[in-house]
């Protein structure tokens, strides 16, 4: 039971940092300088999440992980299609891997 | 009434198309979180939880990293509440992903407010807030639920089943939610160029934090997006002033 009272802890502290701005902000007039920021905030938090986690999304084999990565910024640097690189950057890690023998 | 039906069933087949369409976005995430789920649900069961607590862990709180940390820290014995208050630090990004959406999202629909709040992720914000020619609320639930239910499915059967994929597969699959950021970064980069500067000092400032381990995990990631943001303000700021 105490395990479910933990759960539902973090279940409340976590829903409403998500849930506020939408009942607040978007109520707001917000000054010019604010509206600014927000406007940058998913290529701050693209950036933010793919370093320096990518590096390190293959635990001990970081080769792979990095050549996943090329992969994934080479193709979606020429084709806009989502999938095929998910798809393509899994199999250039996955090469990497059989290739050093995991 | 003929007229009626006129209006309405061509509004119901787009609502469900809609639908359709956030599934079918949510594709690369649903891959993505099943290893990562399947990892919680065994290391779950590892830590000695039931699968009800297992289950609802991803069910109520729908935050792999600090569920992950969660698990680590009881089996330290660490304060419930102690867990409790780490886990609002760490997932208080969401609450500067909730803002820049807060501006982008229907928000008039008051009855779905919640059950959207609840669905934003690092990786359907990612999507939102990059992909804006679907911002409807059939497509918004319809991708996060789609990934909502590949979370929690994975949780069940990595409790269930244990580590059914293939080790080499799930190590490769480790890269599923890195390479889906950066394939929506990258058309970004190419339709404005600062967007990388601002991503690259997010990117440096976390990893540089990352490195320092001064700060929690959850500060690191609110100190980088907080200040690469505020960069991009005050240098595009000028920029803007300039072309108008």
């Amino acid at each position: 039971m105490n395990v479910i009272l933990l759960i539902v802890g973090m279940m409340v502290v976590t829903f409403f940092p998500r849930y506020l701005p939408f009942v607040t902000i978007s109520k707001w007039n917000l000054p010019g300088f604010v509206k600014k920021f927000l406007r940058f905030i998913p290529y701050a938090a693209l950036g933010t999440l793919i370093l320096p986690g990518a590096v390190m999304a293959i635990p001990g084999f970081p080769w792979a992980a990095i050549v996943g990565i090329i992969a994934a910024i080479l193709f979606s640097w020429f084709r806009r299609e989502i999938i095929l690189t998910v798809v393509i950057s899994i199999f250039a890690a996955y090469l990497v891997l059989y290739l050093s023998g995991y | 009434m003929p007229m009626m039906a006129n209006n309405i069933y061509p509004i119901k087949t787009e609502h469900s198309n809609e639908l359709h369409k956030g599934i079918l976005a949510s594709i690369p995430i649903f891959i993505g979180y099943i290893p990562v789920a399947i990892t919680f649900g065994l290391l779950a069961k590892a830590t000695g939880l039931t699968l009800l607590e297992s289950f609802l862990f991803s069910a109520l709180v729908f935050a792999g990293a600090s569920q992950f940390m969660a698990l680590q820290l009881m089996s330290l014995g660490v304060a419930h509440l102690q867990i409790i208050a780490i886990t609002f630090i760490m997932n208080f990004r969401h609450f500067l992903m909730s803002s820049y959406l807060s501006t982008l999202f229907p928000t008039h629909e008051h009855h779905w407010l919640p059950f959207i709040s609840f669905g934003i992720t690092d990786e359907s914000f990612a999507y939102f807030s990059t992909q804006k020619q679907n911002q409807g609320k059939h497509f918004i639930l319809g991708l996060q639920y789609s990934a909502y239910a590949s979370w929690v499915g994975g949780t069940v059967i990595g409790y269930l089943f244990g580590a059914i994929i293939p080790p080499i597969i799930q190590a490769s699959m480790g890269i599923t939610l890195y390479a889906l950021f950066i394939a929506l970064l990258i058309p970004e980069v190419k339709k404005f160029y600062p967007a990388a500067i601002i991503a690259g000092i997010g990117g440096l400032t976390h990893s540089f934090l990352t490195w320092l381990k001064v700060f929690s995990p959850g500060w690191n990631i609110i100190i980088a997006i907080f200040s690469a943001a505020i960069l991009g303000a005050l240098l595009m700021g000028k920029d803007e002033e300039e072309v108008q």
